[in-house]
């Protein structure tokens, strides 16, 4: 295969599998028409590289009985000489209460997610931890209310199909 | 009291899928591969242009030929995917879904008596609408063994000095079969020597898994004897806005517009204006739901081989089109059967002409997980069929 076909594949295989990583191999090699041996090995030098980076589940939690809250938490950082945003960025990454972390452009410079306990445990943690870090300037958090879609998923309602059984 | 209906009315068959389909919703549980139309919704881009029309107060009559800025968009089109350059203001008219183009493009061009080529199995308003204009369907039954492809020489065995139009379905629907360039030349040069046109429903277009598709409109010569009849049901998922077009030369194009102008006046405006945006806009999708629909089919035709269920590779619209032969049973009895055997809907090839007698057509315009139910059914009918 040349490196264009790999490249090809691999952009194939990626659009299968992102909204679904459960999918069987074989059955989407079928699907695909590409060889189940040849989309484990693009898979697995995928994940070796780091453009595939975890399988995980997509949860409605608030259809469940835990608790828990989102916020979205603007901070405006003083950027280090010689490292710009990578290491306030990476000081607060580490703290596994964060979900996700992006430097962002506009008016504020770090966007980050965060999952907790209550509304409490969230306060408590940008008042005592992250506020408290040296660089950073200010926080702004907003907390989700309701979830409609996640990860290109609409939680809100069911899709129905409603389309007459029989037609020409 | 006078019989109030004409006779040329009564006499026309129902569709034979309208009895069917009263089969079926009788059983509400049933699951359905039957269905002739997109499982995808409207592209959102495009449903919001026709709200958005729709708050801006445009909810007028358009010219009789539809908005121009329309038919310039089409005409672009055409020119880039197709390889055919029109005249938005002289060669394009905006119907009413392709089924009235079907219908006006027949009713323009036939003299009583005129004889009408009509490959089969294929879509079910060709015949009475050629019966309706007071033309004479003339048949061809196209086979499996050629992959139900209209072959040059079956064409030219059914040409007799009365037949003025071919109608050429494909990509085809209920077989999936597509036809090539190569396929399309010898009809073309058939075509014009003797002296015949051609209305190329050509709806399916967008969705075909092999070469890109080809109009015969595109061939040397074939222009100013085609009409070219697309529309934005199935690439666009756009069924129930009803919209379609005909591209042809001026002269029918101009008559198609006068009929067209006395019993639609112009195909519904809010429609129209989200037709220039799928133009526009839509090719990202149009691709993204050929991938999608191209899985399902790899995926259904590796299913009925492991089965050992025969069935020709189709390469366009969204069926298959399996033969059922070794069961031994007509195609009403099989899908009847299946259905209150199994709850799952399939339609007989019947009901898309007389040759389709030992096929059914299975629609994939469903989600792999529908597909997977029903397949899972359909394999333990045959397997007690086979067992029997």
């Amino acid at each position: 295969m040349s490196e264009k076909d790999i490249q090809e594949m691999r952009m194939t295989i990626l659009k299968a599998i992102e909204h679904d990583s459960r999918v069987d191999l074989n059955e989407l090699a079928v699907r695909l028409g590409l060889d189940a041996t040849d989309i484990a090995n693009a898979m697995s030098d995928m994940e070796k590289e780091g453009i595939i980076c975890g399988y995980q589940t997509l949860i409605d939690w608030d259809k469940t009985d835990d608790e828990r809250v989102t916020a979205l938490i603007e901070v405006r950082v003083t950027p280090q000489r010689g490292q710009g945003f990578d290491s306030i960025a990476e000081r607060i990454y580490k703290y596994p209460e964060v979900d996700s972390v992006y430097l962002i452009s506009g008016g504020f410079d770090l966007m980050v997610i965060m999952e907790g306990r209550s509304l409490k445990e969230v306060s408590q943690f940008v008042t005592n931890k992250l506020s408290a870090l040296e660089s950073v300037l200010s926080c702004a958090t907003h907390f989700i209310m309701r979830k409609y879609k996640l990860n290109g998923t609409v939680l809100a309602k069911k899709h129905e199909d409603e389309r007459i059984l029989i037609t020409p | 009291m006078r019989d109030p209906i004409a006779k040329k009315v009564t006499e026309m068959k129902s569709s034979g899928i309208r009895k069917f389909f009263d089969i079926v919703s009788e059983m509400p549980d049933a699951i359905s591969l039957g269905v002739g139309e997109p499982d995808f919704d409207t592209p959102w881009h495009v449903r919001d242009e026709g709200i958005y029309s729709l708050e801006r107060g445009r909810t007028f009559y358009t010219s009789n030929s539809g908005l121009m800025e329309l038919r310039t968009e089409i005409c672009r089109f055409t020119r880039s995917h197709y390889d055919v350059s029109y005249e938005p203001a002289s060669e394009v008219l905006i119907t009413v879904g392709g089924s009235e183009a079907i219908d006006i493009g027949l009713r323009a061009m036939l003299e009583p008596g005129d004889e009408v080529i009509i490959p089969e199995p294929s879509y079910v308003s060709y015949v009475p609408c050629t019966i309706m204009a007071g033309g004479v369907p003339v048949i061809v039954n196209l086979k499996e063994e050629n992959e139900f492809r209209l072959t040059a020489s079956e064409l030219k065995d059914a040409i007799t000095p009365k037949t003025k139009v071919l109608i050429l379905p494909f990509p085809n629907n209920p077989t999936g079969a597509i036809l090539e360039r190569s396929d399309l030349e010898g009809i073309a040069k058939l075509c014009t020597e003797h002296d015949i046109f051609v209305l190329s429903d050509e709806i399916y277009a967008a969705l075909t898994y092999k070469e890109e598709h080809v109009s015969i409109a595109s061939l040397p010569g074939m222009k100013e004897r085609t009409i070219l009849i697309n529309g934005f049901s199935k690439a666009y998922a756009m069924t129930g806005w009803r919209l379609g077009y005909a591209c042809g030369p001026k002269r029918i194009i101009e008559q198609m517009t006068k009929i067209h102008q006395y019993c639609i006046m112009c195909a519904p405006t809010t429609s129209q204006y989200a037709a220039v945006e799928a133009l526009r806009h839509g090719d990202k999708d149009v691709e993204e739901m050929r991938q999608a629909y191209n899985e399902r089919r790899r995926f259904l035709l590796h299913e009925f081989k492991r089965m050992g269920l025969t069935c020709f590779e189709p390469f366009g619209a969204f069926y298959v089109f399996p033969s059922i032969k070794e069961f031994g049973m007509t195609s009403d009895d099989f899908c009847t059967s299946l259905l209150k055997a199994k709850k799952v809907a399939v339609v007989p090839g019947t009901a898309f002409g007389d040759c389709g007698e030992g096929f059914v057509r299975i629609s994939y315009a469903y989600s792999i997980d529908n597909l997977k139910e029903a397949l899972g059914r359909i394999e333990e009918y045959i397997t007690e069929l086979r067992n029997r």
